[in-house]
């Protein structure tokens, strides 16, 4: 089991290795398709991708007593081709589930980043770790705004890393 | 004939919506426990763990199971003698509209393909209305999620293709589909009719129980097989390989012409959401 603080390192990168377990704990956001397709030509970006995790993630809402409603990963797939750019501007960690393409793989290589998944329709175990929610960008799209989040050992599995495993394929 | 106020019907669907989304069937529960008791790979194991975990925290009734909490879908059997006293979508609508915002449920429906403006309250709902002899009103009400919806298929086999030809097509289906669809899965099928007849008895077949069995003797059959070689596919909890990758197989079927086989999977991900309410 690793523990990880935002933002990541390239060090932090390294130790990561399929399979493994990942608590991460700081501040994480939260985007999924249409955040994606926005943040491709975004100049006017509200937090730093430098060392960023992104969570591919539509929450419900939250009732008071939460900081936000069940937020389980959604299809990472969908963020292939996109991820890419985010990528070369510094983000370091992504959280989904499912697997991805080998050209996004290849990309996540070269830019030294790593891809987590964690457990799919658990919204609301996953939710009791997140101590703290705002929507710092695209307000109008709703579930799929992008979120700040504080999160307390957020629970991962580490699905792809920088040494070409692969979950998927090395547990079949 | 019986008279039906909508208000009435606005409530079921209210009710049951909320209902779906925080809690899971026992049957389901109890075969979530059994894989997990099978389980032979641990990480696989943590996964169904977090799963049952997820269900004791959300039948507390303030987090719902999933943050997808789906497109509702229902099934309606109008007994002839049944007067509704109003327009019947409308209704169905309005309980949608009303469950999804006092259940704090994500909306999660656009109202165009490429526009993709959020209608904000979850509406429209998908609703198949079938006409029955009788006086009863029957509701079979899903919140189904779009991950595993993604993974699924409509294909026209040939006849003589035939049961081998619908197992590869739905190994095939399954192995392809990996993590996406949140396995450990239901798997619905529906066999014959034509093109859209077999998508609909593939999305009836996912609203059975859990612990049946087809009535016709082949066909339970298939379900079992299936269901066997589904979970020697090794695709695992979340896609991560282990020995659960499905909970049930369903197959529903129906007459279809001589020259046709039609064959639709329906995935459902392991938050199988749905019931049943006559009034």
């Amino acid at each position: 089991m690793i523990n990880l603080t935002t933002p990541i390192t390239l060090e932090d990168i390294k130790r990561l290795k399929v399979g493994e377990k990942v608590l991460i704990s700081g501040t994480i956001y939260t985007a999924r398709d249409q955040a994606h397709i926005r943040l491709q030509n975004e100049e006017n970006l509200k937090f730093d991708l430098e060392g960023a995790v992104i969570f591919y993630v539509g929450p419900t809402p939250a009732r008071d007593n939460v900081a936000l409603g069940a937020s389980g990963p959604t299809s990472s797939y969908r963020m292939d081709d996109l991820a890419p750019n985010l990528m070369k501007r510094g983000l370091k960690l992504m959280i989904g589930k499912g697997d991805r393409s080998d050209k996004f793989i290849q990309e996540m290589i070269n830019y030294q980043s790593v891809y987590l998944i964690a457990t799919g329709g658990a919204g609301a175990l996953l939710s009791s770790r997140i101590k703290k929610s705002r929507v710092i960008m695209y307000e109008d799209l709703g579930a799929e705004a992008i979120r700040e989040l504080q999160v307390e050992e957020f629970p991962c599995f580490v699905a792809y890393d920088i040494y070409g495993n692969n979950i998927f394929k090395d547990n079949k | 004939m019986r008279n039906i106020e909508p208000k009435q019907i606005t409530e079921i669907i209210k009710n049951s919506v909320i209902k779906i989304n925080y809690n899971l069937d026992n049957s389901l529960v109890k075969r979530l426990q059994e894989a997990k008791q099978n389980e032979s790979k641990s990480l696989s194991k943590s996964i169904l763990d977090d799963i049952l975990k997820n269900q004791e925290i959300a039948k507390k009734g303030n987090v719902p199971l999933c943050q997808d909490t789906g497109v509702v879908v229902v099934f309606v059997e109008i007994g002839q003698k049944i007067n509704i006293l109003g327009d019947l979508e409308t209704a169905i609508n309005e309980g949608v509209r009303q469950g999804y915002k006092e259940g704090y449920l994500r909306k999660s429906i656009v109202d165009h393909p490429f526009k993709r403006t959020n209608t904000q309250d979850n509406t429209p709902a998908i609703i198949h209305q079938r006409l029955v002899p009788g006086n009863t009103l029957k509701f079979k009400i899903a919140a189904k999620g779009g991950g595993s919806e993604n993974m699924s298929l409509v294909k026209m086999l040939t006849p003589a293709e035939g049961k081998e030809g619908v197992k590869k097509l739905v190994l095939d289906t399954i192995f392809n589909a990996g993590g996406k669809p949140c396995p450990p899965i239901i798997v619905g099928i529906g066999i014959g009719g034509n093109l859209e007849k077999s998508a609909l008895l593939a999305k009836e077949a996912l609203l059975r129980e859990l612990d049946d069995s087809s009535d016709d003797s082949d066909i339970k059959q298939l379900e079992d097989d299936l269901y066997r070689e589904i979970n020697k596919l090794g695709v695992g909890p979340m896609g991560i390989g282990g020995d659960t990758t499905c909970l049930g197989v369903k197959i529903n079927y129906f007459p279809m012409h001589i020259a046709s086989l039609p064959v639709a999977i329906n995935i459902q991900c392991h938050s199988s959401r749905h019931t049943e309410v006559t009034i």
